[in-house]
């Protein structure tokens, strides 16, 4: 990984421990980690129309989080068993129409150099994701607790619902370069899990989100490139050797 | 008379085919508690998220302007282990009202929440201490009006005491209007200057001498259920 692309990759994984840790606490892994896969056919389609694979996968995962949205108000069970349906079959769609080495670039990832627009639209991205985080957490901590309480305390729940969905898949997006369809959604998870088992309050389960986050992909790059392996794999490898660590530590 | 703070008119909440309040009209006086009894099921609780606008329903639900709700839950379905503090709870209240820090903690002060308890996981709370908790996080947003949906349940009976006095106090102190569902007929005596009471297909409204006669209650509860009123 050149230097500019670890520095952004860092960036995102902020971005992705943050944004990581209300979707560990609303109890949306599942959705959040199949909704990642829906990039997959959107990387199939852009491949096929010659334009940016990463255009494809964005409007994908935009229509995704609409649709997660939009299930979100049912019964939780049934959302739960139609977003794993969806999601697996649109990992399968994507997976017959692209092959070989595209595919596998798709669904692992693979650090190539990095255009000034990609440069410049990655920064912007990472930084509104870290901003709606920041700005917004009050909001989604009382929404958390209840949204009854949010609603009284004036704050639009489906509003607040659909911006954390979309800022979710641009997250997602913002990791497909390295991570792939099938593992950006571990490196959004895993570290908040991580955080979620060591914090004691908000404040530090956000910021060691982002700390465990920043380790993994650090860590992961230089090691993927000393052991020459795809840089995507062993950044989710040792973002889960540090879940396991954390298992060492006995909860409260 | 000033006009009412709430104005509720030919209010029908159903649960598909079910309909689990009906036709239901009546009015909130500023200042004034109206107390909200009846059995399990017969729609309190289902009321009150029709009044704040979590359930659809048909007929009018009209708050006055300028209305702040705070807002108290029966219970709440949290994960145990989630590291959301109840301070987080309520700087984030405070944050949303762009309210000062130290209102958090007069407010713990009001409903009896020490310092170590309040920066204890929600999960690891007892059910007393979440109830207040529930109540401090509704009272940091200087509502105007308190809706609260069994607020004692769990909490023992000087922290029972405390809360029932608290929100007595805070009713004429700050002009609060209070809506509030009730198990004990004791409280509804003592503090309500109106009930309404909903259960089997009747409903009734007016202050609880009045409308809560043996005959009133038996309907409402039904024959086999015996009713102990604790007379104030």
């Amino acid at each position: 990984m050149s230097l500019e692309t670890l520095l952004l990759a860092a960036a995102v994984a902020v971005a992705s421990g943050l944004i990581g840790c209300f979707a560990v606490m609303r109890r949306m892994t599942l959705a959040a980690d199949a909704l990642s896969h829906v990039a997959l056919p959107g990387i199939g389609v852009a491949l096929a129309l010659h334009v940016n694979p990463l255009v494809g996968a964005a409007t994908m995962l935009f229509f995704g989080a609409l649709l997660v949205w939009a299930l979100e108000d049912r019964s939780r069970m049934a959302t739960e068993t139609l977003i794993g349906i969806v999601f697996s079959a649109s990992l399968a769609v994507g997976s017959m129409m692209t092959s070989g080495e595209d595919l596998i670039e798709a669904l692992f990832g693979r650090v190539g150099a990095l255009s000034w627009t990609e440069a410049a639209f990655g920064l912007v991205a990472t930084a509104a994701v870290i901003a709606f985080v920041v700005s917004r957490k009050h909001s989604l901590v009382v929404a958390l607790v209840s949204p009854d309480i949010a609603r009284t305390a004036g704050i639009d729940i489906r509003r607040l619902n659909l911006i954390y969905l979309q800022m979710f898949a641009l997250t997602v997006a913002l990791g497909l370069r390295y991570l792939g369809a099938l593992l950006m959604g571990s490196l959004i998870i895993i570290p908040a899990a991580t955080a979620k088992r060591l914090a004691r309050n908000l404040t530090e389960m956000l910021a060691f989100a982002a700390v465990i986050s920043v380790a993994a992909t650090l860590i992961g790059a230089v090691t993927a490139a000393r052991l020459h392996r795809e840089t995507g794999p062993v950044i989710v490898t040792v973002a889960a050797l540090g879940f396991l660590v954390s298992l060492l530590k006995r909860q409260a | 008379m000033p006009p009412p703070v709430l104005n509720v008119a030919h209010l029908t909440i159903r649960f598909g085919a079910r309909e689990v309040v009906r036709d239901l009209t009546f009015s909130v006086a500023p200042g004034s508690a109206l107390a909200v009894i009846g059995p399990n099921g017969s729609g309190k609780t289902v009321l009150f998220k029709a009044l704040i606008g979590a359930l659809p329903y048909e007929g009018s639900v009209r708050w006055a302007p300028g209305v702040r709700i705070g807002y108290v839950p029966q219970k709440l379905d949290i994960e145990r282990d989630v590291p959301l503090t109840g301070l987080d709870f309520l700087l984030a209240r405070a944050a949303l009202g762009r309210l000062p820090r130290e209102s958090v903690g007069r407010t713990m002060e009001l409903v009896g929440l020490p310092r170590d308890v309040v920066e204890r996981p929600i999960g690891a709370m007892s059910g007393g201490q979440f109830q207040r908790l529930l109540v401090a996080f509704a009272l940091v947003g200087k509502p105007n009006v308190l809706l609260l949906d069994e607020p004692t349940a769990g909490v023992d009976e000087p922290g029972e005491e405390r809360l029932n006095e608290l929100v007595h106090r805070l009713q004429h102190e700050e002009a609060l209007t209070v809506l509030l569902i009730s198990h004990e007929l004791s409280v509804v005596y003592r503090y309500a200057e109106n009930v309404l009471c909903l259960g089997g297909g009747y409903t009734c409204v007016g202050p609880p001498r009045e409308v809560l006669t043996p005959e009133v209650l038996r309907q409402i509860y039904g024959e086999k259920d015996t009713v102990h009123v604790h007379e104030p």
